[in-house]
């Protein structure tokens, strides 16, 4: 007769001939995500499917912890783990202990979801880029503190401004735990308030190897700094998610410190170039006006001012001059006219008259006689001549 | 005048007078003063150009506060 068994005694034995089976108890797997959740135990629930079948997978928090993508559904993934059976829910599922993308990298893929994450939130965005300072007193260098990039950092800092304080705060460059000092570093210069400028700097490297600063808790950081964060990390062609974040991206470490301070000597030339240009302006200004001043000064009105009075004296004289000619003139002519009327009265005057011959008659009543009437022989006469006068008697009286 | 702020700011102010005064055609009494002006600012310039000495220090953290100790790195050519 059949053996009588428990529906627990058949998962249990079902249970054990998957652990007993070498292939299912490490098996790998490869699939595409579907109905992925996150619980908020951490453990991941998902199906893995192909065309034509499916399988559960449980992905407990401690092997997924040490994901570097996000699991999500149309995602192609490689897994490896182990087939058992979930007693109380009799099914069979598949704990994967690694997951990795199927086709491009996981490292590749975290990044990528990062950046759009963190693209999303605007983190990336130009106008939470701050300006660096022009001439910054202390520049603080996150990086680590042997190898060539802080020699390089040094040297060409030096070069162009030799008057500045570098701080290095030294921090792992690679590696777990390397993002969380970065990122501490990064707080405690904010903190303190340090320095004027940040560079975080990295040479070249694996995607792996330069992982650290595509960790998010190092982009929040950078995001955080009030004081400008400059990212050198990685070759030209490197691009990772600090580069992204930071105010300023430098292509190699020594371009970083060609960004971060001006040349002096440049600096100092353009102080010393404006200084002459200001001397030579004003030395040229006072010249133009020593040059107009002294055109002024050659100016014949300032040179012999007495000139003009001298002309004014000349002229005045010629006018008065004139002015006598024409008076002379004037009284000359006046005289003749004089003259003229003088001779004519002469020529009138009754004493010229009598000096031609002729007399003046009067009557004994001093009465001039002009005609015969009124005269009688005998009436006495006074006959006035040239040298004198004599009383006559008429005689007698004719008509001519 | 405005008050300076900072370097830029001078180098900035200096440039300007120094454009001015080579137009020319401002009162010869006001480019005095614009000229007076230059040399004091051209004088903060090259001051502040020297004014941080060059120092290298290593940081450490030490019980959330930050050290400064001198460093003996020195620059290879």
């Amino acid at each position: 007769m059949q053996q009588k068994l428990t529906v627990t005694q058949l998962t249990k034995y079902i249970k054990q001939i998957f652990s007993f089976d070498n292939l299912l108890s490490n098996v790998c797997v490869t699939g595409e995500i579907s109905n992925y959740k996150l619980h908020s135990s951490g453990h991941m629930y998902f199906t893995l499917k192909d065309d034509k079948s499916v399988i559960k997978c449980v992905m407990f928090k401690t092997q997924n912890r040490r994901l570097h993508f996000k699991p999500e559904d149309g995602l192609k993934v490689i897994i490896r783990g182990y087939v058992s059976v979930y007693e109380a829910g009799g099914s069979y599922q598949l704990y994967p202990e690694f997951m990795e993308p199927d086709g491009i990298g996981d490292l590749y893929l975290a990044f990528e979801q990062l950046k759009q994450r963190l693209e999303g939130e605007g983190i990336f965005a130009p106008e939470h880029k701050k300006k660096l300072p022009y001439t910054p007193k202390s520049i603080g260098v996150v990086t680590s503190p042997t190898g060539a990039v802080i020699q390089d950092i040094m040297n060409v800092l030096f070069r162009r401004y030799p008057n500045v304080v570098l701080k290095i705060f030294p921090v792992m460059v690679q590696g777990d735990g390397a993002g969380k000092q970065i990122s501490k570093a990064l707080d405690a210069l904010n903190k303190t308030r340090a320095v004027d400028v940040i560079i975080l700097a990295r040479g070249g490297g694996s995607l792996e190897e330069l992982w650290p600063f595509n960790e998010e808790i190092v982009a929040r950081s950078i995001f955080k700094s009030e004081i400008p964060v400059i990212s050198a990390v990685g070759h030209e062609t490197d691009f990772s998610i600090s580069d992204f974040v930071a105010d300023l991206r430098a292509p190699t470490p020594s371009a970083a410190a060609e960004l971060v301070v001006p040349e002096k000597e440049a600096l100092q030339k353009n102080i010393m170039d404006k200084r002459l240009r200001l001397k030579r302006a004003l030395a040229g200004r006072i010249q133009k006006e020593r040059q107009l001043l002294g055109q002024l000064a050659k100016s014949p009105s300032l040179r012999h001012p007495l000139d003009r009075l001298n002309q004014l004296c000349i002229e005045l004289e010629q006018l008065n001059k004139h002015m006598g000619n024409s008076m002379k003139r004037v009284f000359e002519s006046a005289k003749n006219k004089l003259s003229v009327v003088c001779g004519k009265m002469d020529a009138l005057s009754p004493l010229m008259v009598l000096s031609r011959g002729y007399s003046i008659t009067r009557s004994s009543e001093k009465e001039i006689i002009k005609s015969i009437s009124g005269v009688k022989p005998g009436d006495m006469l006074e006959i006035t001549v040239t040298d004198g006068s004599m009383i006559c008697s008429v005689k007698e009286v004719n008509n001519s | 005048m405005d008050e300076v702020k900072n370097f830029e700011d001078a180098v900035k102010q200096l440039e300007e007078i120094v454009e001015l005064l080579e137009k020319g055609d401002i009162p010869l009494e006001e480019s005095l003063e614009l000229f007076q002006r230059g040399v004091a600012l051209s004088g903060y310039c090259t001051r502040k150009l020297d004014e941080t000495e060059k120092k290298i220090v290593r940081l450490i953290e030490e019980n959330g506060e930050l050290k400064e100790e001198a460093c003996m790195q020195e620059v290879q050519e």
